[in-house]
């Protein structure tokens, strides 16, 4: 009974916090479903290089594209490593020019060559609670003197219990991009 | 009529024409989508012919800036060169903003005492009144409205600066100008006074000709209600002029307007 009480207050905060975002998405599950993404920047032998900027977010027709996370120069004086957000043109187009930076939960530093895993837990943090359906996770890589790349994901968010796994290559910027959906 | 009267009134022909000339008028942003919370962006401004290639004359006129809540935006820095100028434009508010170089002037003549005089340059329409001595006869005149404007926007766009002023040609967006993509189609609807400008023909040609052999030029005539449209074939920056110059044996219009704009289509 505490239980359930915790989770029917929880949930006003977590649609407050996820604004405008969360409502396309439809009715929130109580279900714990949790995203495992894996992403893989590639070592790249060039005279300059630069960690790339990032962004991860996840597309539903018909709802607004959601940001999962954004890794740039965010310890840059002066916010001045959000001049070069705009590089990452269509997260830029789809999502970013409407957001305010840094933001919580979704803004992070940037990351080196190497694999990167992360864990969303639908219904905290960026990844709103989700109905089942045809989703798209977009990865978009732009890299300061560099290049850039996109990789689209398409998988069926599962209903409780199921599970679904989707993954892309990149062959510049991005290397191996794989997520996992689980209960 | 005396040589030189004779040659006075050639003059004057050849400056009413002037307008007209080949020549385009521009102003190229450094960026036209911008990030972060303290954005600036640079602009080159020129007429040239080629595009976008400062290699003829400077835009002498400094523009005026229009913030996204419809406010003067302040222009820094503006110089001018042999071939162009320069200027910057702080974004201080988050939205779209307008720089505008708009001309706004009466070109003509009249005859007094049988000899033919041309209105001084850049006669503004309010003092065309007292321009014209009593007794002068002959009077031709010819109302110019040149607006040059461009668009650029810190964060999401936003439509402010788009309320049109109803003098000349203006530009209303259907698809906002800086949300291009290449292999997108845009629209957008022109105004002429402030009433939808039909059937006025339509330049697009992107930037870059110096380094090929054809203009790649895109024609295309405003509809009933002034829009039209256009599908991007490739990313980069255009030049987009909309003229009432659809009668090009009529020396002298009573009413002339042109517009030009310079356009970002970003790649996909």
């Amino acid at each position: 009974m505490i239980l359930t009480h915790r989770i029917a207050m929880s949930r006003p905060m977590a649609a407050t916090m996820a604004g405008a975002f969360m409502l396309p998405f439809g009715a929130a599950p109580l279900s714990a479903q949790t995203i495992d993404l894996s992403v893989t920047l590639p070592r790249l032998d060039v005279a300059e290089y630069h960690k790339p900027y990032v962004a991860i977010w996840l597309e539903q027709e018909g709802a607004a594209p959601r940001t999962l996370g954004i890794w740039y120069d965010v310890a840059k004086k002066g916010g001045e490593g959000a001049k070069w957000l705009r590089d990452v043109r269509q997260w830029w187009r789809a999502a970013g020019r409407s957001m305010r930076l840094p933001a919580d939960g979704v803004s992070g530093a940037t990351r080196g060559p190497g694999t990167h895993r992360l864990t969303l837990t639908a219904g905290r943090g960026p990844l709103p609670p989700l109905a089942p359906g045809q989703y798209v996770l977009v990865i978009e890589a732009a890299r300061e003197v560099g290049g850039r790349e996109l990789l689209r994901l398409p998988f069926a968010w599962p209903g409780a219990g199921g599970t679904a796994s989707a993954r892309a290559a990149g062959t510049t910027e991005l290397g191996a991009v794989a997520l996992t959906v689980r209960r | 009529m005396t040589l030189r009267a004779a040659l006075f009134a050639l003059g004057a022909t050849t400056l009413l024409a002037a307008p007209a000339a080949a020549h385009r008028q521009w102003m190229m942003p450094s960026a036209t989508v911008l990030s972060g919370d303290d954005a600036w962006v640079t602009v080159d401004a020129a007429v040239s012919n080629d595009l976008f290639y400062f290699e003829h004359q400077p835009l002498r006129a400094q523009p005026l800036a229009m913030a996204p809540d419809g406010s003067a935006g302040k222009i820094e820095n503006w110089a001018t060169g042999r071939y162009r100028s320069t200027f910057d434009l702080h974004l201080t508010a988050r939205g779209t903003w307008k720089i505008m170089s708009v001309n706004d002037s009466v070109f003509g003549s009249y005859k007094l005492n049988g000899v033919e005089t041309r209105l001084p340059r850049g006669l503004s329409p309010d003092r065309l009144a007292e321009a014209i001595p009593a007794g002068a006869t002959d009077v031709r005149t010819s109302h110019n409205v040149s607006r040059n404007e461009i668009f650029v926007t810190a964060g999401e766009p936003t439509t402010g600066v788009f309320t049109p002023t109803g003098k000349g040609i203006e530009l209303v967006p259907v698809t906002h100008p800086n949300d291009l993509v290449a292999g997108e189609t845009a629209s957008f609807r022109f105004l002429l006074d402030g009433k939808p400008a039909a059937g006025l023909p339509v330049t697009i040609i992107p930037g870059g000709n110096r380094y090929r052999d054809t203009l790649n030029q895109i024609d295309l005539k405003t509809g009933a209600d002034g829009s039209i449209s256009v599908r991007w074939p490739g990313p980069g920056m255009y030049w987009l002029n909309v003229t009432t110059d659809a009668e090009p044996e009529k020396a002298m219009p009573a009413r002339r307007a042109s517009y030009v704009t310079t356009l970002e289509v970003l790649a996909p």
